[in-house]
């Protein structure tokens, strides 16, 4: 299946992100093992000079990291007419027991790049580099997350048989072969509704209060990402079936289609913007005790909560609007 | 805050542009590469992207179900009540027999199709044949074409129509003549098919009443069009795969070449560091004018040469590698592609242009950029 030009770009970026992190995560234990700032010997010179190179590696491959999770998704929704059964991205990634993980660690390192991106912008305001030591910590342990991906992702590649007519052209092999399961199940939607309004309410309850008072920074950061999960189960579990119009159809993905004017990614995009935002807020406050970096810590906290609370508004009006504006009424059904 | 950030990136962009101007020769030589490397890889992709599409739509119109007698693990003829010995399958909302062959005309060395139509007018004496059959025998309505039967009779057929030219995608070697024709000419027994054909309303019903048929007919298999359809979205792919490959050749020359460029540094360009460097442009600003120099070059690269890959597929019919692509025939049709973008295809260019050129130049550039003022300008 790696034939796949589509796949070839994807193991091709997983590669380089791969190897970009490898680099940078050699110059991270040198960094941690040799690094003082009061010194002026040739080494530390050296060692400051390459952190400008580390960070522009990691801004490219964090970024192309992003763009990976994209092309992940939509090279699935256009393999799913290569298997028996499989209608949309769902049946792809249930093709063999790697997809699904792939596409979570996937997720996962988005937002361990976007918290680590922020740390570094953080650290390069200060005049000192305080935080330093701890990026670099935070970089090796970004590392194996990277490495499994990229593993995961070949794995689910390589174990991928399209079910192709063969050679003898037409023997039926389909009516024994299992089809792919195109379906996830939800859950109960009477509770994921209730659980959904209540964690919305409270995550933009909390980033106001971060982003007016400045305290708070780490229960936004546990509330920003509960709401997420909760918000991605629960497209799962009911507000896709309102997009639908579908009592049984929970795909997450087929609302990336046009068929459905692209409300996915009003969903999906501010939804993973606030969250990552989020959870940036709480790191980054820890920071404030240290001397210089405590005005950038009050400026731009409230800046990032304020994004973050907009996004999360877009996203919940967006989900609310297409609960809303559906020809479907479940709510006797679950209620 | 946001306002000034932006206005920042805009005088980089200004100077980063009058700087490229200013070394002519060389920014137009990395650019003639890079477009001639996505003209390349994008028409692969435009093209057989194209005609996979085309596949896919021409495939919509066949039936659900085709289902073909084999005999010692060949294809044979279908006997007529193989359609009474299905009987009534519950899904099926039609179900016919075909008769359809090839025929190899030594005049102009080539195949064509022949398919059995009902609306000929005079069964025996008329046919309807595909406008590449006419443009290869120089043809018209009204004219005759002769045709050697199975046992060396010569039959005459007038040409009654021909085939509208927007199907000539598929209909080029075609030729429609009636039944009781087809028979004399191929010799072919009344009572027996090419093969049968199945209509299912409902797609999920498909491969149960397959493996009924299957049941039923045990000398018999069916072929889905579905899984027809799947073959081709594979196969496609895998010539596009394979073409990838061959051309990571070049991609990498052209790795190498940029990396080349970016490390090999004249002696202008170093003083020209040395010189912002010393009027307090930090090392981090260095980098971003050098990020700007790539995008600019990498953008306006992709552009062009996307735009010149989709002329070369849709007004050009892909002149350059049509032959690998498409195969070959005497009778080819002459089409003209529908133009069709795709959001992954795209994407996936970018990937294997864009992201070797990034990772390239991120090295070189550092070390540009973390010169000495002193250094260069000593």
């Amino acid at each position: 299946m790696l034939l796949n030009p589509a796949i070839m770009a994807l193991v091709l970026v997983s590669l380089v992100v791969c190897s970009m992190l490898l680099l940078a995560s050699g110059f991270a234990i040198q960094v941690l093992r040799h690094w003082n700032i009061g010194s002026g010997s040739e080494q530390q010179l050296v060692l400051e000079r390459r952190t400008y190179l580390i960070s522009t590696l990691l801004i490219w491959a964090f970024g192309f990291e992003l763009m990976s999770l994209l092309l992940f998704i939509y090279n699935a929704e256009s393999m799913s007419g290569q298997f028996v059964g499989a209608m949309c991205a769902t049946g792809v990634l249930n093709v063999n027991g790697w997809g699904w993980p792939t596409l979570m660690l996937k997720i996962a390192v988005f937002f361990c790049g976007a918290v680590w991106l922020a740390l570094n912008y953080l650290d390069n305001q200060g005049y000192d580099y305080p935080l330093v030591k701890y990026k670099y910590r935070l970089l090796l342990a970004i590392l194996p997350l990277v490495v499994a991906e990229f593993i995961l992702q070949l794995l689910h590649f390589t174990n991928m048989d399209p079910d192709v007519i063969t050679s003898c052209c037409g023997t039926l092999f389909s009516s024994q072969a299992e089809g792919v399961a195109a379906e996830v199940s939800g859950l109960p939607p009477r509770n994921m509704m209730l659980l959904f309004v209540i964690t919305g309410v409270i995550v933009i309850l909390s980033g106001l209060r971060v982003a007016l008072r400045g305290r708070g920074s780490w229960w936004f950061a546990l509330f920003g990402t509960a709401a997420f999960a909760v918000a991605l189960t629960s497209i799962v579990s009911f507000i896709s079936l309102y997009i639908y119009e579908h009592p049984h159809h929970h795909c997450p993905f087929c609302i990336l289609k046009s068929g459905h004017d692209y409300i996915g990614y009003i969903l999906y995009v501010p939804l993973f913007i606030s969250a990552a935002l989020a959870m940036s807020v709480g790191v980054l406050s820890s920071w404030r005790g240290i001397p210089s970096l405590t005005l950038t810590v009050d400026s731009i906290i409230p800046r990032l909560s304020w994004i973050a609370v907009m996004c999360y508004l877009l996203f919940y009006l967006a989900a609310v609007w297409s609960v809303w504006a559906s020809n479907l009424t479940m709510v006797e059904v679950w209620l | 805050m946001m306002w000034l950030f932006l206005r920042k990136q805009k005088y980089l962009i200004d100077f980063t542009l009058s700087s490229l101007l200013r070394r002519k020769g060389k920014s137009l030589g990395l650019l003639a590469v890079y477009i001639l490397i996505v003209f390349m890889l994008a028409s692969v992709t435009l093209f057989t992207h194209a005609l996979r599409k085309e596949a896919g739509l021409m495939l919509q119109a066949s039936p659900e179900i085709i289902v073909q007698r084999m005999q010692a693990g060949r294809h044979a003829l279908i006997p007529a009540d193989y359609l009474q010995r299905i009987g009534r399958l519950r899904g099926v909302t039609q179900k016919e027999g075909r008769l359809w062959g090839y025929y190899y005309d030594p005049a102009v060395k080539a195949n064509y199709t022949i398919m059995t139509a009902g609306q000929v007018a005079a069964p025996l004496t008329e046919i309807i044949i595909g406008t590449g059959i006419a443009r290869a025998r120089g043809l018209a309505v009204g004219d005759y074409l002769t045709l050697r039967s199975q046992n060396g009779e010569a039959f005459s057929f007038e040409i009654a129509a021909l085939l509208d030219e927007k199907s000539e995608l598929v209909s080029a070697d075609l030729l429609l003549m009636s039944p009781q024709a087809f028979r004399r000419l191929f010799n072919v027994p009344e009572g027996v098919y090419t093969d049968l054909v199945l209509s299912v309303r409902n797609p999920r019903e498909v491969r149960k009443v397959a493996e009924k048929l299957t049941l039923q007919l045990p000398d018999t298999r069916p072929i889905l069009r579905e899984e027809v359809l799947r073959t081709y979205d594979s196969v496609f792919s895998w010539r596009q795969g394979i073409l990838f490959v061959l051309l990571t050749g070049s991609i990498l020359a052209f790795v190498i070449f940029a990396w080349d460029k970016a490390s090999g540094l004249s002696a202008e360009e170093r003083r020209e560091i040395g010189i912002l460097k010393a009027v307090g442009w930090e090392t981090a600003d260095v980098m971003r004018m050098k990020f700007w120099e790539g995008m600019i070059i990498s953008l306006s690269a992709f552009m062009i040469g996307y735009l010149a890959a989709y002329a070369h597929v849709f007004y050009a019919s892909a002149s350059l590698f049509e032959p690998v692509l498409k195969g070959w025939a005497v009778l080819y049709p002459q089409f003209r592609l529908t133009p069709f973008v795709d959001g992954l295809q795209l994407a996936t260019l970018l990937f294997f242009t864009v992201l070797p050129y990034i990772v390239a130049t991120i090295i070189p550039i550092w070390r540009t950029s973390i010169t000495d003022p002193d250094a260069v300008m000593r």
